[in-house]
């Protein structure tokens, strides 16, 4: 389609956020241009080949997060999206052993009770707890965290709804919902089990993407973030979007178009312009300029403000706020092409297991040991990996029989320090190949033979992330998910309804409210707002309205 | 000792049961028309999903087949159901419908044309008096092989490539096609709304067949499925059970629990200009009471056995079949609806769904609204030749 010199909206960043609020946008009928530095459309949740005849999900690799009301809005399944969820996980050990997360309960408590007859009692309460949590959160998710501090009939709505619902959860339950959105899923874990292996399994989804150890305040709710996803109803299941995450943007990209909408590829934005404090349009870094009274941006908050908005035209105590934004990168990420499936010794034949999320961690406190090297600026001597094999369910990936494995790795540092400073740019080729073969070993706990499997291995350190996908540091939800800067305070107190200081600016990225993963769900909301505030009579209609 | 042939209570075993029974983690069984067939084998879920992803494998031996023979074979069939089976070439298979003189549906099925005078029929309902009087007269022969013709449902993205790794060739057959290879006939069909084929030889040889199959599967995800499983995929494809969308008008007891083809959907399947058949003069006349309709339900609770409301007030159907698709990520159900209020604009229909949460029975009102076609229709299906994946 031939591109207009001007929009009623344009959209900073082909990210999944972006096309969905690009898409809702759209579909209320408005003129939309998405802008994309990169060929391809994505972001973080894009599959490319690599390695001839295997696709990878290069960076999100799994998915539960996604709102189904988004999926029903958009009608993604026309545009070739089909999810499809994958059954348990195991955590291995050096002796040889393992503990073997199942679906099925029964089968589940058997497998608990064979490592601690008393955590396999423990955990029905455990997961009650965790699904209580879960049931209040959810509903917050499509809609607009309340600014406390305003009195517009919206904002006490909206805050009305929150203590309605608050309220009805009773004192004590209230009470456990505080503690449990502030305390360590280290110290939430210990209150119920006993076993370390169990334990250790359980803790991962808590420190996933998060530069804090298992024993940090907070934790219980990164995991939580992990939980409150569902798959057709199914909270807290997970599964692979087929053909990889990039079939989820590539939905988003067709619905969008569908609806009249426009990608730019290979367009990066250079600046977003602004006169008089309102935002007119963007320019792209080959000069290149498009007008829309409208911007929304997918990239994180500070990316947005700091690199691509005229400091001068905004107010110094919002930069400020941006500037103390935590977005510390602390993953890195493998992705194998394998010629057959790995072996794994510990597994009885044809464990269902080996198709769900597998790791090598065996204490609390070995994570924690494994965060300990994070702050001092070194990736894990024992990293926290998250190991699938998504081609044994998804025959899209790789060529029959072969392999493709996606190895999600916790921690590693942005600013790597080498020889005394500590720099992002101290990631070099060594550095990457010397973290590959930690992960390895760590990876060989399960599967010896790993290496011998290997045909082609991409291996992104926190900052291939950021100037590939432009997450600042390698942040994969923009932004910690941390109390201090989540519901009405992300990204920044008193911007958290997807605008800023400049008007016609409006944030629809993770960097936003409810933050990160592949959940559309700012983009949602951030579509929402903008036809509230300026659809021309526009409005949204659908589940996330 | 007795001369009598034991003819056993319980279920009974089917052709490939060994197989089944070794699968069944779950140990789901359901009769099928006497046979122990599984609703379950692991779990519904990720049998559902290896359907719509991978590929399944389900028995559908316990199906009533009849083979149709003779001079008038065609004529007769042509009498029988409610289509112009003269436009089903050798080589090819066609839906049909066939009533009484009420033109009430008595079942519905797969029409087979194997040559110019020889012909099968597939059916959910025992059949074998009702076309042994439609041939009454006729020079045809009629022959029950229900008990040694075994059938298995091979369905899914990479059935073909099973197909192919099994050592049978079938890029050529487009839907609806079926074709000879050596000791087994595969045809292009299923119940699922996806690229699938079905499998058919002596009863005896189903085993074996199952074996070529399952070796083959490994590397392509094949996985042994239920009926819950395909249950979900036959109702987002869009298809009816005879007995649950549909009373196959012999079953019932109840009067006036039959329905036309025109009322279930199906108008496009009765060809009033050929001659005479079964109903015709009834169908003539026929104005229709309801509509079975096809309908997204508002929200995500599964609209099973819920009453439609007109405008919330006035009933007027009930859904037979609903759903939460994983695949189409709708609230999806079939509805029966009385007239006029099925084909009214807006519709103003409501389904009233009822819930049963921890111990507390509730009810809620969800909007539905009229999808045409399928629910469910992937390209892949009619891709020729089909995509491995």
């Amino acid at each position: 389609m031939a591109l207009k010199s001007s929009y009623d909206v344009i959209v900073a960043g082909a990210g999944h956020n972006g096309l969905t609020a690009a898409a809702y946008l759209a579909r209320a009928g408005l003129s939309v241009l998405v802008l994309e530095r990169n060929d391809w459309i994505g972001g973080a949740a894009v599959s490319r080949s690599l390695h001839e005849g295997w696709t990878y999900s290069n960076c999100s690799y799994v998915c539960s997060l996604l709102r189904r009301e988004i999926a029903r809005d958009l009608d993604l399944p026309k545009y070739g999206l089909q999810v499809i969820p994958y059954e348990g996980g195991a955590s291995f050990t050096r002796d040889g052993d393992y503990f073997a997360y199942y679906s099925d309960h029964d089968a589940l408590r058997r497998e608990m009770a064979r490592h601690s007859p008393r955590d396999a009692d423990a955990y029905p309460c455990y997961a009650q707890a965790i699904m209580r949590q879960c049931r209040f959160i959810r509903p917050f998710l499509l809609r607009d965290a309340p600014d406390p501090a305003s009195m517009a009939p919206r904002d006490l709505g909206e805050m009305g709804y929150l203590v309605k619902k608050a309220w009805g959860l009773g004192k004590r339950e209230l009470g456990e919902t505080l503690r449990f959105w502030t305390m360590s899923i280290g110290d939430f874990l210990d209150e119920h089990f006993e076993n370390d292996l169990i334990k250790a399994h359980l803790a991962g989804s808590g420190i996933i993407g998060t530069g804090l150890g298992v024993y940090s305040p907070g934790t219980a709710y990164v995991l939580l973030h992990h939980y409150m996803g569902d798959i057709d109803g199914g909270i807290g299941a997970w599964g692979f979007a087929r053909g990889g995450m990039g079939a989820i943007s590539k939905a988003l990209g067709a619905a969008l178009e569908d609806h009249g909408g426009t990608i730019h590829r290979g367009a990066g934005v250079a600046e977003i312009l602004v006169r008089d404090g309102r935002v007119t349009g963007v320019a792209l870094e080959d000069g290149r300029e498009f007008a829309a009274p409208i911007v929304a941006s997918n990239m994180d908050v500070k990316r947005t403000f700091l690199r691509h908005v005229d400091r001068a035209a905004l107010p110094g105590e919002f930069v400020r706020q941006v500037e103390r934004f935590k977005i510390r990168g602390s993953s890195a990420k493998l992705n194998i092409a394998l010629d057959a499936m790995p072996a794994f010794p510990a597994a009885p034949p044809h464990a269902s297991f080996l198709r769900g999320d597998m790791h090598c961690s065996e204490s609390l406190w070995a994570l924690e040991r494994a965060y300990d090297d994070w702050k001092s600026g070194r990736w894990s001597a024992e990293p926290y990996v998250d190991m699938l094999i998504p081609s044994q369910i998804d025959p899209t990936m790789a060529p029959p029989g072969s392999h493709m494995m996606t190895v999600f790795v916790q921690y590693a540092p942005y600013d790597l320090a080498v020889n005394g400073t500590r720099s992002g740019e101290n990631w070099d080729a060594t550095q990457r190949a010397a973290l590959a073969e930690t992960v390895l070993n760590q990876m060989s706990i399960a599967c010896p033979d790993i290496r011998e499997r290997i045909l082609h291995m991409e291996v992104r350190s926190p900052l291939d992330l950021e100037r590939e996908v432009g997450l600042t540091e390698g942040n994969i939800f923009q932004g910690e998910l941390t109390f201090d800067q989540l519901f009405f305070n992300r990204p920044v107190p008193g911007f958290s309804q997807y605008e800023s200081p400049v008007k016609g600016l409006y944030l629809c990225g993770s960097s936003a409210h409810p933050g990160g993963g592949v959940m559309g769900a700012p983009g949602a909301n951030a579509a929402r707002a903008i036809l509230r505030r300026a659809g021309k009579g526009a409005t949204m209609k659908g589940y996330a309205a | 000792m007795s001369v009598v042939t034991d003819p056993k209570t319980g279920l009974i075993d089917g052709p490939v049961h060994d197989r089944l029974a070794a699968l069944s983690r779950a140990r789901g069984w359901y009769g099928w028309a006497g046979y122990a067939a599984p609703s379950v084998l692991d779990t519904v879920e990720f049998e559902y999903f290896a359907l719509r992803n991978q590929c399944a494998l389900f028995d559908i031996s316990p199906m009533h087949k009849y083979r149709l023979t003779g001079p008038d074979a065609t004529a007769v069939l042509n009498r029988l159901v409610t289509r112009d089976v003269t436009r089903i070439r050798p080589g090819r298979v066609g839906y049909a419908v066939w009533c009484d003189e009420e033109g009430m549906v008595i079942d519905d099925g797969t029409l087979f044309r194997l040559g110019a005078q020889d012909w099968r029929l597939c059916c959910q309902e025992p059949m074998l008096t009702w076309l042994i009087e439609a041939a009454w007269g006729f020079d045809a022969e009629v022959r029950d092989e229900s008990d040694t013709l075994a059938g298995l449902a091979l369905q899914g993205p990479t059935a073909f490539a099973v197909l192919e790794a099994a050592g049978w060739d079938v890029a050529a057959l487009r839907p609806f096609d079926h074709a000879g290879l050596g000791e087994v006939m595969i045809s292009r069909t299923g119940f699922t709304g996806d690229l699938g084929y079905e499998i058919w030889m002596p009863w005896a040889d189903a085993t074996a067949v199952w074996d070529r199959l399952w070796a083959a599967g490994g590397p392509w995800g094949l996985r042994a499925i239920g009926y819950a499983a395909l249950n979900i995929a036959r109702i987002e494809a869009g298809f009816l059970t005879a007995g649950v969308d549909f009373q196959p008008v012999h079953a019932t007891e109840r009067l006036h629990r039959g329905k036309t083809p025109f009322e279930l959907g199906l108008g496009r399947m009765v060809d009033m200009t050929k001659g005479h058949f079964n109903g015709r003069r009834a169908l003539a006349k026929a104005r229709p009471r309801s509509l079975l309709m096809r309908v997204d339900v508002e929200g995500f609770k599964p609209a099973q056995g819920a009453l439609v409301y007109h405008r919330k007030r006035r009933e007027v159907g009930h859904v037979t079949s609903g759903v939460w698709s994983p695949t189409a990520k709708r609230n999806i159900a079939l509805a029966h609806v009385a007239l006029p209020w099925a084909t009214r604009t807006p519709p103003d229909l409501w389904a009233e769904i009822y819930t049963l949460e921890e111990g507390r029975w509730d009810t809620r009102m969800a909007r539905l609204t009229p999808v045409e076609g399928a629910f469910f229709a992937p390209q892949r299906a009619r891709a020729t030749p089909p995509g491995r994946t």
